[in-house]
């Protein structure tokens, strides 16, 4: 292993600073002798992400974080403690998954909790990012909340039924940084934001700031093997080096590269509130076996101002029924079977329910897993499966209503009439009794969407206090 | 005849959020990352066809740097919204990796 040198010789340089990034997520862990590698190397700032929309709704939609707090919680006393030692700033955006205000105020207390344990005084800023419905209302009439690419269709009524938050940019951060605050819990921000906000204010080059960022957000994703441990990325006028910190890990100028590609739609034009970060002609060059050295990302500024919209609402309430089926007649006849069954259940609700529920608000769904279920495609060529695993999927307006369907949904699945038998046939292997697992609520995302004509800091809410 | 996974040290798919699927094939090579290239067969009408999308909707992208072809679109179902089975994306690029590629004209 090669000099674990953080910092280079090469050239006057007027201008250096030092970010570390710990983790690609707060709650997900790294290891602590790389990221003592990191505070060794004197960081400027220390940033993390806490959230991500790639979850799924339910973060957003329940306001509960995908993360345990015991795990968040163990992650966040190593970072505080090594803020306190170094008087740097700690940012961490996206609190609680979703950045909405009750995942700000759940690491807030945790964070309190820390730092009294531990006897570290600090001054705390927490920037909100929820979005009251009659302020989107005003936006929508206005005609300031447009689509982005693939948005799905909104309507004024969208806003009281869904959660929204507004994804922040640089600016929140940066008032916070300058009013003195020394640990930042933002809502939801760009996760780029919180590694580019305090180069930025620096007046370093905003190509060369965002691309940073951008390489950096994942924590150690672009290092070989790609681990959750951390970066350290080193600023210089017309550079940056990356350098990754764990044990036994690498850069390559390649693998650099291609963390542009990766969940981004287009790696050479990536979306900020403030403009367009454009690495077409950025370059990559080995320093050492840890460090790549990169250039020449360029940062396009925005006709105006944007802060994208992220939303949730309620769909309904799920009941699931899992099983199995061996026999090879049986996984033959059931696609055929199926939509009978589904006429079947309508009738079937009718009948039970006494007319109040509406077979057209209640969604059964089955999935044959080994028949084609994964794909959001036809296959290309059928599978021929040995064993096929069901799950079946209840859908309806309330919990009790999706059980109690469930219940005949999976009686009657057990004993389709399969043509090729007589008599009462047993169709399916159910592992679980009783067969039917409630499993709470279901959201779907809602916006795909901007506001315009904002001012960067509007749609946040900071508060500070001291610890 | 050589297959995606004969030029790819990886095939992933991804969200690139939550209303787009995005692909990336990293190619093994240099050399594999130009026969795949030359050969065309990533291209917006293969993925029309297979996610059933509007050719004019797909973006291919590639990244000789990273030595890599990306492809976006679409995402065919809105990543957990009911109905959808892989709310990562996780495992969409299956079906292209045993593929044959054409020659290289």
């Amino acid at each position: 292993m090669s000099n674990r040198s953080t910092s280079t010789t090469k050239g006057p340089a007027s201008m250096e600073l030092r970010i570390l990034a710990p983790t690609g997520a707060l709650g997900a862990g790294f290891d602590a002798d790389a990221f003592r590698r990191g505070v060794e190397a004197r960081p400027h700032v220390i940033a993390c992400d806490a959230g991500s929309t790639d979850s799924g709704p339910a973060a957003l939609g329940s306001g509960t974080p995908k993360l345990s707090a015991q795990a968040v919680a163990r992650d966040l006393r190593l970072l505080l403690k090594a803020r306190a030692e170094l008087n740097v700033p700690l940012i961490i955006g996206s609190c609680g998954t979703s950045g909405r205000d009750v995942g700000v105020d759940e690491v807030a207390a945790l964070t309190r909790r820390i730092a009294d344990e531990e006897n570290l005084y600090f001054k705390l800023a927490l920037i909100y990012s929820d979005q009251p419905a009659d302020r989107l209302q005003h936006l929508y009439d206005a005609d300031r909340i447009r689509p982005l690419a693939n948005a799905p269709q909104i309507d004024r009524e969208l806003f009281e039924r869904s959660h929204t938050v507004a994804m922040m940019g640089v600016e929140p951060l940066q008032e916070a940084l300058d009013d003195g605050c020394d640990v930042i819990l933002a809502g939801r921000a760009s996760d780029t934001a919180l590694f580019a906000a305090l180069p930025h204010l620096r007046g370093a080059d905003p190509g060369l700031a965002w691309h940073l960022a951008k390489t950096i957000e994942c924590g150690a994703a672009c290092a070989v093997p790609p681990s959750a441990n951390g970066l350290l990325a080193t600023l210089r006028d017309d550079h940056f080096d990356v350098t990754t910190l764990a044990d036994g890990t690498r850069l390559t100028p390649r693998s650099v590269a291609a963390h542009t590609l990766y969940e981004n739609a287009d790696p050479f034009h990536i979306a900020e509130p403030s403009g367009v970060l454009d690495t077409t002609d950025a370059t990559y060059e080995a320093v050492d076996e840890q460090t790549v050295r990169v250039r020449g990302a360029r940062y396009l500024p925005a006709d105006g101002y944007t802060n994208k919209l992220e939303g949730a609402e309620l769909v309904g309430y799920q009941t699931v029924i899992i099983g199995g089926v061996r026999d090879r007649v049986v996984i033959d006849a059931l696609p055929k079977l199926l939509p009978f069954a589904q006429q079947y259940f309508d009738a079937k609700i009718l009948d039970v329910f006494g007319g109040e529920v509406d077979p057209a608000t209640i969604d059964i769904d089955y999935r044959l897993y080994g028949g084609g279920a994964v794909l959001a495609g036809p296959e290309p060529e059928p599978l021929q499966p040995r064993e096929l695993g069901v799950l079946i999927t209840v859908t309806a307006p309330d919990q009790a209503t999706a059980h109690a369907i469930a219940t005949f949904v999976a009686h009657a699945s057990s004993h389709l009439p399969i043509p090729e038998y007589d008599g009462l046939v047993s169709t399916l292997a159910y592992p679980y009794s009783p067969p039917e697992t409630d499993r709470g609520p279901l959201y779907r995302f809602t916006l795909n969407h901007v506001a315009t004509e904002v001012t960067p800091t509007e749609l946040f809410r900071t508060t500070t206090e001291e610890l | 005849m050589a297959t995606l996974l004969d030029h790819c040290s990886l095939v992933r798919s991804k969200n690139a959020g939550p209303f787009t699927l995005t692909f990336d094939f990293m190619c093994h090579d240099q050399a594999a990352y130009d026969a795949l290239v030359a050969t065309g067969f990533l291209n917006a009408s293969l993925f029309a066809s297979l996610y059933d999308t509007d050719p004019d909707r797909i973006l291919v992208v590639n990244h000789p740097r990273a030595l890599a072809v990306k492809v976006s679109l679409p995402r065919p179902t809105v990543q957990g919204d009911l109905h959808d089975t892989d709310c990562y994306a996780g495992q969409q690029y299956a079906p292209l990796m045993d593929m044959e590629l054409p020659p290289a004209p």
